[in-house]
């Protein structure tokens, strides 16, 4: 058990039956499904209140309530159970420029940190267009077997499948490529 | 306590958001998922790890809400699903899960196993994201939600309204079938 809590990597079905457990509990408990995207709206919300009074009047706010509820924490929870995690296994280490970028585009910090804005400014345009994320419609709407979820699923990995192949080209040697 | 008094207990509700995320965080990093390689690994098709926990996940939350839901304590929570609200949405989100190399909740997860890539980058354009999102909403949603509605709300539905449990059925054999074939090719 000990091992386990040190262990740097679990197994991914073990890990996947432990969300899926957690989201039953937050169902039973909360009666509603886990979801990340939200957060980052209200906290949006939160601080656009700050530099413009109007905000809460917008229509968009009215909607998803920029308050700090059970939606707004789940991401500082996210962010601590991570760091938890990360100390436990001894992996915890500052980053800056990720390495998988770094040995395929190169080192440099200013494209790295453009080309990541435009991702996270298209992540969470794209997440609340489509009322929810990878694990809002990936997870939660998907074992409801939600077709919303389903057209947004394919749409997350259609996107990011293409992207990704458009940016460090075809692994031709590797998974599923190896076998064409 | 009942069920109605700690659902309707804001201030315990809060508190919980915060412990599920805590729980959740803890699983995503301890998967390898708030790694920028196992993400882009999955997009590039040769490290199945993302797929593996989002469907164990799916196979595992499935089995239980469905029997929750026959019981009257979960709620059904699920969209009208549109081609214009979700598979645009979501190919816009495809875009930036492709750049950024993680989604929202594993952003926030590698923000706490050290990335500044994921706070300065990921945290900071999902916050600009979301509240450009707000300021567009009121012409995009209606215009979005009228492109392409599909009648029915779930897989049942669509099958001509049947009971969801052979639905299930054929999903958990589809799923661990699918497994199989993973891990016999060492993906």
């Amino acid at each position: 058990m000990y091992d386990l809590l040190l262990a740097p990597r679990w197994s991914p079905y073990l890990v996947g039956a432990g969300i899926g457990l957690l989201i039953i509990v937050s169902f039973v408990l909360s009666n509603r499904p886990l979801g990340a995207s939200t957060a980052y709206a209200k906290a949006g919300g939160i601080i656009s209140r700050l530099a413009y009074p109007q905000t809460d009047a917008m229509d968009y706010y009215r909607k998803v309530t920029p308050t700090v509820d059970w939606q707004l924490m789940i991401l500082p929870g996210i962010v601590i159970g991570a760091l938890l995690s990360a100390h436990l296994s001894g992996t915890l280490a500052l980053e800056v420029v990720p390495p998988f970028w770094e040995a395929r585009i190169g080192g440099g910090v200013v494209l790295r940190w453009v080309v990541g804005v435009v991702g996270g400014i298209l992540l969470g345009f794209g997440a609340r267009w489509a009322g929810g994320c990878t694990s809002g419609h990936g997870i939660s709407g998907n074992l409801q077997l939600s077709l919303a979820s389903m057209l947004a699923s394919a749409g997350f990995f259609i996107g990011g499948i293409l992207v990704s192949l458009a940016l460090f080209g075809v692994p031709s040697d590797l998974g599923l490529w190896g076998f064409l | 306590m009942t069920l109605d008094a700690i659902r309707e207990n804001r201030p315990l509700q809060t508190a919980l958001g915060l412990v599920f995320g805590v729980l959740f965080g803890f699983l995503l990093e301890r998967g390898g998922a708030t790694d920028h390689a196992v993400i882009w690994g999955q997009l590039l098709l040769y490290d199945f790890t993302v797929v593996k926990i989002m469907l164990s996940a799916v196979i595992v939350g499935t089995l239980g809400f469905h029997l929750l839901h026959a019981y009257g304590i979960a709620e059904r929570r699920v969209a009208a699903p549109s081609i214009g609200t979700h598979l645009v949405g979501g190919l816009i989100f495809g875009l930036g899960f492709g750049l950024l190399g993680l989604c929202p909740g594993t952003v926030a997860g590698a923000v706490g196993r050290g990335s500044l890539d994921a706070l300065l980058a990921g945290v900071v354009g999902l916050l600009i994201g979301t509240r450009l999102f707000a300021s567009y909403y009121p012409q995009i949603h209606p215009r979005a939600a009228r492109a392409g509605p599909l009648p029915w709300k779930t897989l049942p539905e669509m099958l001509g309204g049947i009971s969801p449990w052979p639905v299930i059925g054929v999903l958990v054999v589809v799923v661990l079938a699918l497994f199989w074939v993973l891990e016999v090719l060492g993906i």
